[in-house]
């Protein structure tokens, strides 16, 4: 049976990959931010996932806003990074598992959710940028992914309750697959932050690491905010954390952290990260 | 600020959003106010768009039904007035990103703020 190893959440910033593309890790504004990524790659290369099952939020890549699905899971065998406008280096392509997506959508319907299954599917920044972070020698990139988006773009959003409902029932879906895989699942976005409007710069330091807390030990205690509260504490973009809140479900209740960091600002965002190893079975039931 | 209780599944049929100020709220009616505007905007993920807009802006932005208020507000390169105009902030950046013009920078518009003023907020956002 496929066995859920960990959890990883990070930020996903598309000006981190422009500094990637110029190679400035140990520049001083980014050194504080990508000095996280060293032990989290460490204990990634001890667990050696097979699978990354990715939730993130697609910013205007492979969906527009004429059919734009509030859940989507990637069921191809390959996605592809793409030019998103800002001159940010593509980042290639990422191999999928057709068979693990058909699973997580037969066992997703099956729970009374809807989401849209994607044989074609780009992914943005949100998604390749982590790949990155995570795995800079493609080499020991794990061999599948699944991406699964969730709409941050227009409101309605689901709420968070219903992003860690979905993250639940994925990692169910995930620990009855029949063949033997070590999966890692993996949150991006956030943590606070705010691009539009007069309150554009907002950053919530005290929420940002009350939840980072909470994710370790007690990740329901967050299903209670609602989008609007998401925003108006976090801001606008600060609802990313349900990316966070959808993988720290799929674990399981139990969870050991292998290592966390916090840095604001990077661009306009209060950047995060948090790897959990799972300590106990998903539940079934 | 403490999460309600429990509130979240007792739907709010009236759909509408707390005030927050200072912060717009990108719904399906704004998303349908500004669909001429962002869909020239997700064109922009196109390296021969970006090369045809800047070339020619005014043939360029003709091939979308922009209304009189979104062409106005995409000649003023102002992100406050796109966004009123039904811009969605992750397309304009894309064609923020044609004009050089990256997140600082719009922040600092849309605050009033100077470009090294709305950094050092960011910069003291994290040590408090």
């Amino acid at each position: 049976m496929a066995t859920i190893v960990g959890c990883v959440c990070t930020s996903h910033v598309p000006a981190i990959g422009g500094a990637l593309a110029r190679g400035l890790e140990q520049d001083a504004y980014w050194q504080p931010f990508f000095a996280g990524f060293p032990p989290v790659r460490e204990w990634l290369g001890r667990v050696k996932p097979d699978v990354a099952v990715v939730f993130y939020n697609d910013h205007g890549l492979n969906f527009f806003l004429d059919n734009l699905p509030t859940f989507a899971v990637g069921a191809a065998t390959e996605y592809r990074n793409e030019d998103e406008g800002w001159g940010i280096p593509a980042l290639g392509s990422y191999p999928g598992s057709p068979a693990l997506s058909w699973h997580i959508i037969e066992s997703l319907v099956a729970a009374d959710f809807d989401p849209a299954s994607c044989q074609r599917m780009l992914v943005d920044h949100a998604f390749s940028i982590p790949m990155r972070l995570l795995w800079p020698d493609r080499a020991t990139m794990p061999a599948a992914t699944v991406p699964i988006a969730i709409n941050t773009v227009q409101h309605p959003l689901p709420s968070p309750r219903r992003c860690y409902r979905l993250g639940q029932t994925v990692g169910r879906a995930i620990a009855s697959y029949p063949e033997d895989l070590k999966v890692l699942v993996v949150g991006t976005g956030g943590l606070s932050h705010q691009l539009d409007g007069a309150r554009a710069g907002h950053i919530n330091r005290e929420f940002d690491l009350m939840c980072m807390d909470k994710l370790v030990h007690d990740p329901a205690a967050l299903i209670h905010y609602t989008v609007d509260d998401l925003v108006d504490v976090a801001g606008s973009q600060g609802v990313e954390l349900m990316m966070w809140m959808a993988a720290r479900a799929a674990l399981g209740p139990r969870a050991r952290c292998i290592h966390s960091n916090y840095h604001v600002p990077i661009s306009n965002t209060a950047a995060g990260l948090l790897a959990l190893e799972a300590t106990g079975s998903v539940e079934l039931a | 600020m403490a999460p309600r209780s429990g509130v979240a599944e007792d739907a709010d049929m009236k759909h509408t959003h707390r005030p927050i100020p200072g912060t717009p709220i990108f719904d399906g009616l704004r998303a349908a106010r500004g669909y001429a505007l962002n869909a020239l905007c997700y064109s922009l993920n196109s390296a021969s768009n970006r090369d045809a807009l800047k070339a020619d802006e005014e043939g360029y932005c003709s091939r979308f039904a922009l209304t009189p208020e979104q062409r106005e507000a995409v000649r003023s390169r102002n992100v406050t007035a796109l966004l009123e105009a039904g811009g969605n902030i992750y397309y304009l950046a894309k064609l923020a990103g044609v004009y050089g013009l990256n997140v600082q920078d719009i922040g600092a518009q849309q605050t009033g703020m100077s470009v090294e003023a709305f950094r050092d907020k960011l910069r003291t956002a994290g040590t408090t």
